[in-house]
Parts: C-alpha cells; structure tokens; sequence
C-alpha cells in the first residue's frame, strides 16, 4: 500500500509555481522526510496531502484515496501544521474533548497517558502554554486519533533541542505501537537523520531525490583522485558535484555499480552532505533521475 | 532488562550500535539466555529513532543465533556470548606488549588510535571479501 | 460538533443571556408600571363614554413625558443593535478568527468534514441568533402594546400623535423582521469573514453592508415593495406648507398629509381634473405685499385636492412578512454561497 502516489502534481499560485512535476510513491511503514529550502514546496506539497489544497495539475492520493475525501478518510490521517496551531483560549482539556467529539476514533486512554507523560496540566490554556508543550498537545491530537498516516509540517523548527527530542520520542513510540508511516518536513539534519528512513529532496518545487535512507546512503560515493576529465567517466555514473584543483578531482557520484578503478579513493556520504549536494544544484538545471521505485520489503 | 543508548557521531549506523551493545551486554552477563530484549516501542520511545533501526537489529541478532522473536510477546535472548574473561588474559598480555612498543616509537594517543581503527577497518574490509 | 459550537461561542452566549435577562427586568418593571398608567387612563372604558380620542391622546402625552418613554427608545436601539451586533460579533469571527490563528489546520482535519463543521455552526449560531432577536422583539411589544392601542384610537385628531407601526424607524424594531434582520446579519457576517479572513476588518464590512442594506430596504425598497393605495382628499388650506412661485407663470405647492395613518410614499396637489397643479398663479400669491392667509385663502377657491400615496398601517403585517422573507431568503443565499467558498481548497 502506498502513503503517497502523486503522479505529476502541480500547484500555481497566480504567476508563481509553487510545486511542479511532482511524482512520488511511498510506500507503507516508512517515516518520511521531506527537506528543502524555504520556499520549495514543502508545505504546498503537505497541504496538498491533507487536502487544505486542491492541485492544479496531476493527481493526488493519499492511503489509496483523494486528499480529505470523507470522515473515513480524514480519520485516517493526522496532520500536525507548522507552528502547531491551538485555540488559545481553550484548556488542555478542551482541546482533548475536542478530539474526542470530533474523531470516533480516538482513544481516550491514549490520550491521557500522553498528557501524563509529557506532564500538561488538564486545566490551563493553550495560550498559556510553552512552544514545546503546544507543539507535544497538537501531536497528541493528532496521534489520538490513531491514524494510519501522519503528516507534521516543521513542527520542532522553533523548539529548544530538550522539547525537539521529547516531540520525536513520543512521534516515534506512536509510530511503533501503531504501526504508523509518518511524513515529516524539516531543516534539521541531524534530527532527520535520526528517525527517517526514506527522503524526499525538494528544491525549486520540484523533487530532486526520493528513495529509501539505505539506498541512498548505499549508492552514492565521494571520490578523490587525481584531476580527470569529465568525458573518462564510466556512463552509469551521475555526478552530482565536482569540485577540481589542478591536481585533484572530488565528485559525488551516484551509481549503482561498483568503484573498480584503483585510482579513486572512495569514501561513503553522509546523508546531510547528500542532502546539501543536491540542494546546492541549480534550480534551472534538470532535476535528477527520476525517484526509484522502491521494492516492496 | 537493558538500555541502549546511541552515539549519533560516532560514524557507525545505529543498527549496528544496538547490535554491538547487545553483544557486549552478553560479554558481561547483563544479559543471559531467555532475558528480554527491550520491546522497539519502548527503545524508539527512550532514543528517538526509527523502529525500522531497531527491528533491523534484532533480525540481525536473529540472524546471528543470538535472539529469538516470539510474536506477541517480544524478543528473547537465546544465546550468550560469555566464555569467561581469562581467555582474553593472553590476548590482553598481547596488546599492552604492542602498546608499549609504540610508546616507544614515538606515537601519541591519538595515533595509537588511528593507527589501530585503520588496521581494524581494512582488516574487516578484507575479512569481507 | 455540537459541543464544540456551544464552547466556542460559550461566550458570546453568556452576553446575550445577561442582556435578555436584564432587558427582561427593566421592561418588566416599567411595563407594569405602563400598564398601570392605561389602567388609570381609562380609555379600556372610553368606547362606553365616547372620549377614546382625547383619552387617548392625554394618555399618549403623559407617557411621552414620562421618562419610562426612555425605556421604549433604549429597548429600540438595542433592537436595532441586536442583529448589527450579532453580524459583527457572532457571524465575522466565526470563520475569520480560525484562519487568523491557523486553527483552521486543526479544525479541518479532525475526522469531520469542514462542510459539517460549517453547517453545525450556522445551524446552532442561526438559530440562537433568530431565538435571541425573536424573544427581543416580542418583550418590546408586549411593553409597547398599551401605546400602540392608545395611538390607534387617537388616530388622526391632532396630526396622528403616536408611534405610527409603519414609520420606517419603529417599522424595524417591532414584530418579526428583527429576526429577518438578525439572520441576515449573521450570515453576511459569517460570509465577509470567510472571503476577508482577518476579524476586525470583517467585523468593519459587515456593520457597513448591513447598515446598508437596511437603509436601502427601509427608504426605497419597502414602500414600494407593494402598490401604494391611494386616496384623494379636498386640500385644507392649513396645511399648505409651501409656496414656489417660479418664472413662467408656474407655482408648486407642497402640503402636510394630516390622514391617513401609514406610510406616506408621496403627495401631490392635484386639480380637478386629476393633473398635478403647476399655476397660474392667484394674484393674492403673487403680490408681495399680501399675507399668507390671503394666499392660502386664495388657493382655497381653486378648490384644490390633494393626492396621497401611501401604505395603510393595516398592511403592516404583510410588510413584516415580506420583509423577513426577504431577509430570510438573503441569509440562505449567503450561507448557501459559504458552503461553496469555504468548499473550495484554495486555503492554505
């Protein structure tokens, strides 16, 4: 089953595209990240997803449906916005009876065992509340509901590291009791690298990476060597960067095959320099190979 | 029941960090046949990591002889690894003797180091193949 | 849904209920007090004795000194008030405030769809805004009642002193069009809010389009909204209020309209033969040197008649139902087009 099909899914605002060409399909029992700069399309795309947006061109579908097609499909699926919003003027209990009458779904004694744990007091308001612990509450909205797919937009960008980590832990326990995928966006690398096992690159609203952590960590190399020409290298292999003094070439190539030629001193990349290899690429010039499809484990 | 915890820079996969952990909680006897693995949910709770990291490992462990799943209910320790630490009093002789040969030769703390990962990692690479 | 309409608007309940209590109170008070005064009138008693118009008369004069009087005047501008206030405070913030504050984000993607989250708020807001204005309007009445029954037998001695049910100002403060008013309001309000997406100026466009359309309704549309009845009456030199003496041998008279009770659309003076009277004009008139009564005198052997349009008080039922549909029907033309908009998944 996949979380995610789009098949080139497109979205203008006025003269501006904010997403273009966008092909995916992520299949079940990942947790995504989605990176890029500002303004890429990240959150064009999760709006799309949770159905806040209608696409202007291409399909979308979300666990096999239309984006926020019917009670059905919107209990399955959860979605924690950025700078998570909460009704001020509501209590921490009142949003979770929120939860409860809106979602026939949801599981109250999830929900108090979370607020227990993350130690919000039932009484005061939402407005009252830290960033972190505001953030801790939209995610035990979202998680009570017991979906099968979450979607947070940049939910920790403007927590301290102690509120990150706490926001992850609980993200990732859901994940595992429930056998949850999660789609997650984010600047934050080493957080990233952390709980996601499959990446999607986004740059100048299109998709320039989309794979699974291990093949991609698996077939892209450095290579140092002596100073080559472009025209020696192999065929199979897609050079992302190349940086040349006069003696000495250092590329980031991605290629299913193996490095044979002794002359090349090849190293393994770590996945925030790949990520960054394909962000610095020029939004103007053709975007990579097309996303793989992953086999199905 | 044991802890992990995981050192995000130390350049080796997390996976990889659980199983070594696991390993050396057998060496020592902190963890003996038919103890109890710490359940994924609980140690993606406790790490923040992906559950997939964690089932990795103990399919890995499996794999190696060393652990058994049982559905339901969680995963066990079906092995040990624990023979004693006097067989390691020769190969500890062993190693203080080269210790003190590269003092002598001149070599700091930090190149002890790099000279031993590097031998142990083309060692493996070789081992391998 | 339903709980979560009534905790966010938990508040804005609690007003309206203080304000209903309290306007209950006062208007109990001092429409005993009314009812008292009527009692001691006797004018229950005037059809037996023949004075009902002078009995009446005094009555009205003493209540119109009276300063429970104030009571009535307060009661019509909070009835006035009440759907304005509804509009700005109950209808603009209901969708603007969510996307204000991104709540929208977590309101829409519970497992209820946002075209049940908005018909669970029109439903339960409308029909507290229809209940609200609809229980305003009926403690008005029932403390005006002793007036209006003392002005319709003083009808048409002295110029028709009383609160005359069709003047366009009490007009919308009595009977069933608040409600109108009200639930038009609210969905304008709700509908500004959806399009403009910030509370203050929905709040702002809401109060200028419902005062709008009020004024439109009351001074254009309403009097003509039925064929006026018309009646002919020998023009009464007394009530010659204007004299226009113009070049070319044209004089134009305006007159005050002392009968019917109603809703004046227009008057004319009209001649004998049934066109609008433009001159010669009298010599009387024209000389500079004579008096006014020797000109009204003057006009008086023209034998005159003037024309009245106008809208009998008894056809005030009929507006107040035409009025309230019309309402009515905007309202769930707004509401209808809300559905649509909010429908739509341009929102991010």
């Amino acid at each position: 089953m996949t979380i995610l099909e789009t098949r080139a899914l497109g979205k203008r605002y006025r003269h501006r595209w904010a997403l273009t060409g966008c092909t995916l399909s992520i299949p079940a029992g990942h947790v995504v990240g989605l990176v890029g700069p500002n303004g890429a399309g990240k959150t064009t795309l999760l709006n799309l997803a949770t159905g806040l947006l209608a696409p202007t061109a291409g399909t979308i579908e979300v666990l096999g449906e239309p984006p926020a097609s019917g009670p059905a499909q919107l209990a399955r699926v959860g979605f924690v916005a950025q700078d998570p919003p909460t009704y001020a003027g509501l209590s921490v209990a009142d949003h979770l009876r929120l939860g409860a009458h809106l979602n026939p779904t949801w599981d109250a004694a999830l929900a108090r065992d979370r607020i227990d744990r993350i130690g919000l007091d039932l009484v005061q308001r939402a407005g009252k509340l830290s960033g972190g612990q505001r953030a801790q509450l939209a995610l035990t909205l979202a998680i009570c509901k017991q979906p099968e797919l979450l979607i947070l937009d940049e939910p920790i960008a403007s927590l301290d590291p102690l509120a990150r980590r706490e926001f992850l832990q609980g993200l990732m326990e859901f994940t595992a009791s429930h056998q949850a995928s999660v789609i997650m966006s984010s600047h934050l690398m080493a957080d990233l690298e952390r709980v996601c096992d499959y990446l999607i690159v986004l740059v100048g609203s299109q998709v320039r990476m989309a794979g699974e952590v291990e093949d991609l960590l698996g077939t892209h190399r450095l290579l140092t060597g002596p100073r080559r020409d472009p025209c020696t290298y192999p065929a199979d292999w897609h050079v992302l960067t190349a940086s040349h003094t006069d003696r000495q070439t250092t590329l980031l190539v991605r290629t299913d095959s193996d490095i044979h030629d002794p002359a090349w001193a090849v190293d393994e990349v770590g996945l925030e320099d790949l990520v960054l290899a394909y962000m610095s690429q020029s939004s103007k010039a053709e975007p990579g190979p097309a996303p793989r499809e992953e086999v199905q484990r | 029941m044991i802890e992990f915890h995981l050192d995000a820079r130390s350049g080796v996969a997390p996976y990889l960090q659980i199983i070594q952990q696991v390993r050396r909680a057998l060496r020592l006897g902190t963890l003996t046949v038919g103890d109890q693995l710490p359940t994924v949910k609980d140690v993606v709770a406790a790490l923040a990591i992906n559950p997939n990291t964690v089932l990795k490992a103990y399919r890995e462990l499996e794999y190696e002889g060393l652990a058994a799943a049982k559905p339901g209910v969680g995963t066990f320790v079906t092995a040990t690894l624990n023979d004693g630490s006097l067989a390691y009093g020769p190969l500890r002789r062993d190693l203080e003797r080269w210790l003190a040969k590269a003092r002598q030769a001149g070599l700091d703390d930090e190149s002890i180091e790099a000279l031993y990962r590097d031998t142990f990692r083309s060692a493996s690479k070789e081992k391998a193949i | 849904m339903i709980w979560l309409t009534w905790r966010q608007f938990r508040g804005q309940a609690w007003v309206a209920s203080a304000t209903l209590v309290v306007m209950a109170v006062a208007l109990t008070l001092t429409g005993l007090h009314l009812g008292h005064m009527f009692g001691i009138s006797g004018i229950a008693t005037c059809h037996t004795r023949g004075d009902c118009a002078s009995v009446s008369t005094t009555f009205i004069n003493q209540v119109q000194a009276n300063s429970t009087y104030k009571v009535f005047n307060t009661g019509m501008v909070i009835l006035y008030g009440a759907p304005a206030l509804i509009g700005i405070f109950w209808g603009a913030p209901l969708v603007s405030r969510e996307f204000e504050a991104g709540t929208f984000r977590l309101a829409w993607n519970q497992s209820v769809t946002r075209t049940r989250w908005l018909a669970a708020k029109l439903a339960l807001l409308g029909l507290a805004a229809i209940v609200t204005t609809g229980l305003l309007s009926l403690m008005l009445s029932w403390w005006a009642s002793p007036i209006y029954r003392a002005a319709a037998l003083a009808d048409g001695s002295n110029g028709g002193a009383g609160p005359n049910h069709l003047d366009p100002l009490l007009f919308g403060a009595s009977g069933i069009a608040p409600v109108g008013y009200a639930a038009f309001a609210f969905a304008l309000g709700v509908t500004l809010g959806a399009l403009i997406r910030r509370t203050i100026p929905a709040m702002a466009a809401t109060l200028a389009v419902f005062a709008a359309a009020l004024l439109t309704m009351s001074l254009w549309i309403r009097p003509r909204l039925v064929t006026p009845a018309h009646m002919i009456s020998a023009l009464n030199p007394a009530n010659i209020d204007g004299v226009n003496i113009q070049a070319g041998g044209r004089m134009l008279l305006t007159a005050a309209v002392s009968k019917p009770s109603g809703l004046v659309v227009s008057s004319q003076i009209i001649d004998t033969s049934g066109r609008v009277f433009t001159g010669p004009p009298t010599q009387a008139c024209e000389s500079a040197t004579a008096s006014f009564q020797a000109c009204s005198a003057s006009i008086a052997r023209l034998n005159l008649r003037q024309l009245v349009s106008y809208q009998p008080a008894s056809r005030y039922w009929m507006f107040q139902w035409y009025e309230t549909a019309i309402f009515l029907g905007l309202g769930l033309a707004l509401a209808a087009f809300c559905f649509w908009w909010i429908g739509r998944r341009r929102l991010s």
